[in-house]
């Protein structure tokens, strides 16, 4: 029953990663690309959950926590460099 | 052991390293004085071993260099060998006399001049003298060199770097080749001792690979020793000093090759294709050396050609004298005579070539010029130089009562022996020798006529000289009087020879006739009757006096022969054409597109790979092994092939950068559901840190436009890439399919905790099992950014500067 219901859940999420993945592609604009990113990494600390809920194991505890972590910096980077064209500003001098 | 006789080898390279200190420490006395001791010291030491040559044999010294190969330096003196040491000993003793007075102390680099010399020296008698091939080798190369180095000597005239590098080129292309031929004799007997290689002669003969060996030994002689049509350098090397014409390529160098054919003589001669290739290619170069000697203008360019044709003669004599080997003994031996023959005209000729060389010095040194249009009536003014030019071409020519007259008169009975010769079809083409060596030393008689009389009769055509002609020092004339005293003491007293010299050396070209404590027959004499050869020469004399005096009406004849056609073009077109023809093939495919360079890598990984496997059969499926497909993975196949189709397709570098982003974390989810969670945290960061680092170059190159062209479809490239994806799918599949035996992870699950103390087995394998690989990757990581950093400083340190 919960195997099953794991089962259900990576597919659904597996599912939104591939709609996501349509929007990386289509775009049209940057930000919308950025943010289907974003959601990638989201959805994937999910999945990376699910999975190691089915494998049952705790080996992936590092990994989903990584994930958030790189999910946010490279938002940010990603952001900034719309923004601004670059990522880490020089300082003046 | 390391020998007296080694050292007399060695002798000349320890004075040559000497050479530049006396030069540059006692500048008041000529350089030359010095060097003369070396040669004519060994000319003594050598001369003492003629006893024990003539009555015991050989004398061996062995010094081990390279024994675990083979290789030792053994010095062998037997009959050849001294011959040609005596030769270079004695004759490099007159050179250096001579060159003290041709060369200016003031104007020249006397130093580098006698250490060439030297060096040229030690590695001729190292040529003669070694009884191991691969030292006989060495000092063979070391010839050339100083060769190349002795006709370049006025570096800074075009014509004598073009000599140079030509009889470079030539001898060094002949050089390689003997190597060869001496490599497939080790390979036969197993020795590279020259003496044990003809003890085995018989088993020799009967091994496949005796006619390459053979044929490749004979191009190194013939390169060497200036052999049709190998004979271009020589006229071109003419550009060197006059006492190095006269020293090796009258005398020495050239006869190297000469050495070589009579020394190997026992191991190849009973084959017929030695007959018909050493004595035919002598007799060919012996008529167009002679032939062409005639239209040259310049002396050292007729005795250039006239050295190529004696040359000839030697070697066709070597040739003929091979067929003695068909007869057991040497009594009623019609052919010994030949080899006879070619030993005594080498002696001859190294006295006469050498004087006529240093006349013709004299003479260019005197007046100014060597072309014989301006030259004329030095008669009266230069009686002595003269003399030894008039004793010196009638030697050539064959007159009596001088040397060459006897050596002609051997030739011709040589000649005409061999048409009675009964195998290789000798009695049907033999005709041919006697004929064309008829023919041929009608024009030496020629061109020896015009070196004499062209050069010192007729009238004195002042205007034509920069200098007042006048005779030369006396010093300048010792040299050649020596030598001309022997063309006529030889002339008179052939016998002083005969019994020293001559049969000593034919001991070691025709071991095998001689039975225990027998000797050669050699008796030289003016009178043999009136027999076929004294007709012959009479003939030669009425013909070319004839010729000589009406040689205006037949000059055209040489205009039938093209520049275009000549051996000399077709040597400058060969180097042209091949550096031509190299450009374009260099050009055609390394044309600086890296993208051209990966074509030929991709191309060439896939076609090897595919090859191999299609001839050998590797390609295997086997399914047994395999484990089921789950959801997970279709899923995440299907969006690796998507991010990747992004990719391909996309005209943003934007998209692009995130579509590898996308492949990455997605490759780090096959980690996560194939159990690797090591893998997975470690991907998920580098991916990261890669995608922001292509943001960064993204923004840096300034010439790169944010979109992309849109991708066009180049069918080559589509089939490489295709076809390396196929490749390695098919190796990928072939390789799991295939499995030869258990994999050792077992060992590392059962020992992990129990040897390490670890439970994460990753971990334990990368830094305890296996830490050098680690360490290994931290130094890669550390140069790695050890270099980005410089790149970066140094970059903008540089830009500061501009």
């Amino acid at each position: 029953m919960i195997q099953g219901l794991l089962t259900v859940s990576a597919v659904i999420l597996s599912l939104s990663i591939l709609l996501a993945l349509y929007r990386v592609a289509k775009g049209p604009s940057m930000p919308d690309r950025v943010l289907a990113l974003d959601m990638i990494g989201i959805n994937l600390i999910s999945l990376v959950a699910v999975v190691s809920l089915i494998q049952e194991t705790t080996a992936y505890l590092e990994v989903f926590l990584l994930l958030g972590i790189l999910a946010f910096i490279g938002t940010v980077a990603l952001s900034k460099f719309i923004e601004k064209g670059v990522v880490i500003e020089r300082r003046r001098d | 052991m390391f020998t007296a006789l080694h050292l007399a080898i060695i002798a000349p390279f320890i004075a040559a390293v000497f050479v530049p200190l006396l030069y540059k420490k006692i500048p008041s006395i000529h350089t030359g004085w010095f060097v003369l001791f070396v040669p004519a010291i060994l000319f003594i030491y050598f001369l003492q071993h003629i006893p024990t040559t003539s009555q015991e044999g050989a004398v061996t010294a062995a010094f081990p260099w390279v024994p675990s190969l083979g290789i030792n330096f053994r010095a062998y003196v037997d009959g050849l060998g001294l011959l040609f040491a005596l030769l270079i000993t004695g004759i490099g003793a007159l050179v250096v006399l001579y060159s003290i007075y041709y060369l200016s102390k003031k104007r020249e680099s006397l130093h580098t001049f006698y250490t060439f010399l030297l060096m040229f020296m030690g590695a001729m008698l190292g040529v003669v003298l070694s009884d191991n091939m691969i030292v006989l080798y060495l000092f063979w190369e070391i010839t050339s060199v100083s060769s190349f180095l002795l006709i370049s000597y006025w570096y800074e005239r075009e014509k004598s770097l073009y000599g140079a590098l030509k009889s470079m080129l030539i001898t060094v292309l002949g050089g390689f080749s003997m190597l060869v031929g001496f490599v497939l004799l080790y390979s036969i007997t197993g020795t590279f001792s020259i003496q044990e290689t003809i003890a085995s002669s018989s088993e020799i003969v009967s091994h496949d690979l005796f006619l390459p060996a053979m044929l490749t030994i004979l191009l190194g002689a013939f390169t060497k020793s200036a052999q049709f049509p190998f004979h271009i350098w020589l006229p071109d090397a003419m550009e060197a000093p006059t006492p190095v014409s006269a020293y090796l390529h009258s005398a020495t160098m050239v006869k190297a090759g000469i050495y070589l054919v009579a020394r190997l003589t026992p191991v190849f001669a009973v084959s017929g294709e030695w007959l018909w290739l050493v004595a035919g290619f002598g007799i060919t170069t012996l008529f167009w050396g002679s032939f062409s000697a005639v239209r040259q203008t310049d002396l050292k360019g007729i005795l250039a050609y006239s050295t190529v044709s004696q040359l000839g003669m030697i070697l066709s004599m070597l040739g003929v004298g091979a067929a003695a080997f068909h007869f057991q003994e040497i009594d009623n031996n019609l052919f010994v005579g030949a080899t006879t023959a070619a030993l005594f005209h080498l002696f001859n000729h190294a006295t006469f070539k050498g004087s006529l060389f240093m006349m013709v010095g004299i003479v260019d040194h005197e007046t100014g010029t060597r072309d014989i249009r301006n030259l004329g009536g030095l008669m009266t003014i230069m009686p002595i130089t003269f003399t030894i030019a008039a004793i010196g071409s009638f030697s050539m020519a064959g007159l009596p009562p001088f040397n060459g007259f006897l050596s002609k008169e051997l030739f011709f009975t040589s000649m005409v022996n061999i048409t009675e010769f009964q195998q290789f079809n000798m009695e049907t083409f033999g005709i041919l020798f006697p004929v064309v060596a008829w023919i041929a030393s009608v024009f030496t008689f020629i061109y020896s006529m015009i070196l004499v009389f062209k050069t010192f009769a007729g009238p004195l055509q002042k205007e034509k000289l920069d200098t007042k002609p006048h005779e030369a020092p006396f010093g300048m004339l010792l040299a050649p009087i020596v030598l001309v005293s022997l063309v006529i003491v030889i002339g008179f007293f052939p016998n002083v020879l005969s019994y020293t010299i001559i049969a000593p050396a034919m001991a070691s070209i025709l071991p095998s006739l001689l039975q225990e404590g027998q000797q050669f027959e050699v008796d030289i004499y003016f009178w043999h009757d009136w027999n076929t050869e004294l007709f012959m020469t009479m003939g030669v004399v009425a013909a070319g006096i004839l010729l000589y005096l009406g040689m205006k009406k037949w000059k055209g004849v040489y205009k039938l022969f093209p520049e275009k056609l000549s051996f000399n073009n077709l040597y400058d077109q060969t180097l042209n054409k091949g550096e031509v023809l190299s450009q374009k093939v260099m050009a055609s495919h390394m044309n600086g597109f890296i993208r051209n360079y990966l074509v030929y890598i991709f191309a060439f990984v896939a076609a090897a790979l595919l090859i191999t496997m299609f001839y050998k059969g590797a390609f295997v499926i086997d399914t047994s092994g395999m484990a089921p497909i789950t959801i997970y993975e279709s899923v995440l196949v299907v969006v690796l092939v998507a991010s990747v189709g992004v990719m391909m397709f996309t005209t943003s570098r934007l998209t692009l950068i995130i579509g590898l982003g996308v492949a990455g974390y997605t490759v780090a989810l096959f980690f996560v559901i194939f159990r690797a969670p090591d893998l997975a945290l470690t991907q998920l960061i580098i991916e990261t840190v890669s995608v922001a680092l292509f943001l960064l170059c993204f923004y840096h190159l300034p010439q790169i436009a944010k979109n992309l062209e849109p991708l066009r479809f180049k069918a080559g490239n589509f089939i490489i890439s295709a076809a390396v994806g196929i490749t390695v799918t098919l190796i990928g599949i072939s390789a799991g399919s295939s499995r030869m035996f258990e994999s050792i992870s077992g060992f590392f699950k059962e020992y992990s905790y129990k040897e390490a103390g670890g439970r994460n087995m990753v971990n334990v394998i990368l830094v305890d099992f296996r830490g050098f690989d680690t360490m290994l990757e931290i130094l890669v990581l550390g140069i790695a950014a050890a270099g980005i950093f410089t790149m970066i400083r140094l970059r903008l340190a540089g830009r500061d500067e501009l």
